[in-house]
């Protein structure tokens, strides 16, 4: 009689995934439904931006900073400002700190809805998508009005940043953030109160506060498990540490910190209304002054010419800490110039949370993180030497189906 | 705030210099302020011998049981390949961070290293970069796999090299090709 052997099954999923909106390949060993281990691959989409910031002199690394991402163009262009002005010693006047603070809470709050949308969307709440994304379009809305374009913002320079926020245009600041507080509740009721969103998030991809510390995780991911770690009251920078500004932490709601998908809505959520309350700050205590330290680019950069040096610039970008190292050795190009996104801290953590999670959770737990990656269409199934494709509406359609089940 | 005491960035770097004495170099405390009330913030720089490298990191959980690891950064310098480690301690309230950077510098003609993943996890894929960028090799690397470039590119070609193996002959201007 032939005996029955158990084996594992390995599901690739990538280099593109569903979840996420840049490609990254995952190898999963499955036992059933059951994942018992992940091997996470990067590398799909890398562009060799620092190699080719070596033929740029710093204002223009700052347009290519600004495309190393769609959703952070602030934050990237802003930590290497900041390295540069640390290396330089410019000094950015205080008018032009605080809107650097308000252009970084508009970008963190679109980042935030965003997610919060595409988390609705891969648990199969398509209706909460289009509710979360109209909120977005108001501050998209607001961010075109206050810098002339709604997703590659062009608004930084080393020094300060290129264009006022005036008195004028305060009304329709504080029209759309009383906009944002009327649709919070809602947001609240429809993401910490739902009994299914809850069941689907409640539990699911655990991150402890000791993995997250020995994983280096960062941003929210790290917050969720009650790391109190925020660049922005760690080790201020621009307006912040003259502004009213704590961790948000899962447990100023809830009392407890479970470190799962729950916690990471809580976080964000308080975040975004963290951020209402920042921008509000800024417009009544903003003092008035010049927006930038030095006008004229060409004397900028003759002055960058002649700096040797090193420096870091640290930011608290929407997903985490951004990190910028820029070397500077007396010449029109940079040195050397080296980026690390968020992301790349919070690809670590991804293996102890999608262990031991079912194939249906992987949508919702690697998008938990908020990954800053892009998206194609499908994942492939091999079975004993089979292949079987998966495609992006039938992984969908599975963690549908769990929700579903839930109600049942 | 994981550190029983917090120290100064003169006492980090006193500490340094009594446990290592002649192996740490080029040290400064870098002072900086921020906002309307001038709130200060510091970024300490060391220079560090490979030969007690991992001594040095590990003299660093002495000051923060969990020292946060950002990334580590690094560039050609002709006759050397110079990495800089960095990290953060006494994260978790306001305004007491130190930003403390370890720099250390391996000859071309042995650029090796030791891991620090078995103190800190999450530094691999900083240090699988290392490896497939500037060509150095980190001893004992948990995984010593590609995680930027993809397997089938030129092995000995470094993207952050500025020597001859350096990735030059595989990019061309537009305007010197005829496509």
């Amino acid at each position: 009689m032939s005996q029955t052997i158990k084996t594992t099954f390995q599901l690739p999923i990538g280099p593109i995934h569903p979840a996420l909106k840049e490609p990254v390949a995952f190898e999963f060993e499955i036992d059933g439904e059951q994942i018992i281990d992940v091997n996470v691959t990067l590398g799909h989409v890398h562009r060799a931006i620092e190699w080719a910031a070596r033929k740029r002199n710093p204002i223009q690394v700052l347009y290519l900073a600004e495309r190393i991402c769609g959703i952070c163009s602030y934050c990237h262009p802003m930590a290497f400002a900041l390295a540069v002005e640390r290396i330089a010693d410019v000094e950015v006047p205080e008018h032009a700190q605080f809107l650097r603070v308000i252009h970084a809470e508009i970008e963190r709050m679109c980042s935030h809805i965003l997610w919060a949308g595409v988390a609705a969307h891969e648990i199969g709440f398509d209706s909460v998508l289009f509710l979360t994304w109209e909120i977005r379009e108001k501050l998209l809305d607001l961010t075109e009005y206050l810098v002339g374009n709604r997703v590659t913002k062009a608004i930084t320079m080393i020094g300060g940043v290129r264009r006022d926020i005036t008195p004028e245009m305060y009304p329709k600041i504080k029209e759309t953030l009383q906009y944002l507080k009327d649709s919070f509740e809602k947001l609240r009721r429809v993401y910490l109160e739902d009994k299914t969103f809850k069941m689907r998030t409640k539990g699911c991809g655990i991150l402890t506060k000791e993995e997250a510390l020995k994983l280096v995780a960062a941003g929210p991911t790290t917050r969720a498990s009650g790391v109190k770690k925020d660049v922005r009251v760690d080790q201020s920078y621009f307006a912040y540490c003259d502004l009213d500004i704590d961790y948000m932490t899962p447990d100023i709601l809830t009392g407890e910190v479970n470190g799962d998908v729950y916690d990471r809505i809580i976080v964000r959520l308080l975040e975004v209304k963290q951020s209402i309350s920042l921008i509000e700050q800024c417009l009544e205590q903003m003092p008035p002054g010049p927006i930038v330290s030095e006008p004229k680019i060409a004397k900028l950069l003759a002055k960058l010419k002649k700096v040797d040096g090193e420096g870091i610039g640290r930011m608290e970008a929407p997903r985490g800490e951004v990190f910028h190292y820029v070397k500077l050795n007396a010449n029109e190009y940079i040195y050397a110039w080296k980026v690390r996104a968020p992301t790349y801290n919070n690809i670590m953590p991804w293996i102890p949370m999608l262990k031991n999670q079912q194939i249906a959770d992987i949508p919702i737990v690697a998008a938990s993180t908020d990954p800053c990656m892009s998206c194609t269409n499908r994942i492939i199934m091999i079975e004993d030497k089979k292949t079987f494709i998966l495609g992006k509406e039938e992984l969908h359609q599975r963690s549908i189906q769990k929700t579903r089940r839930l109600h049942l | 705030m994981n550190q029983e005491q917090v120290r100064t960035p003169e006492e980090i770097i006193q500490s340094y210099q009594d446990t290592f004495s002649q192996n740490i170099s080029e040290t400064r405390i870098e002072r900086f302020t921020t906002g309307v009330k001038k709130t200060e913030f510091v970024h300490i720089w060391m220079k560090v011998n490979r030969t007690v490298f991992k001594d040095a990191i590990k003299h660093l959980f002495q000051f923060d049981k969990y020292p946060h690891f950002a990334v580590s950064s690094g560039y050609d310098t002709a006759d050397n390949i110079d990495l800089i480690y960095h990290f953060s301690i006494y994260h978790g309230s306001r305004d007491k961070e130190l930003s403390i950077n370890i720099k250390v510098s391996l000859p071309k003609s042995d650029p090796t290293l030791d891991t620090i993943t078995d103190l800190i996890p999450g530094a691999l894929i900083s240090e699988q970069e290392k490896q497939e960028m500037l060509g150095v090799k980190i001893k004992n690397i948990p995984k010593d796999k590609r995680v930027f470039i993809s397997d089938d590119f030129t092995k000995d070609v470094y993207a952050w090299r500025r020597d001859e193996t350096g990735p030059y002959k595989y990019a061309r201007n537009l305007h010197e090709v005829d496509k």
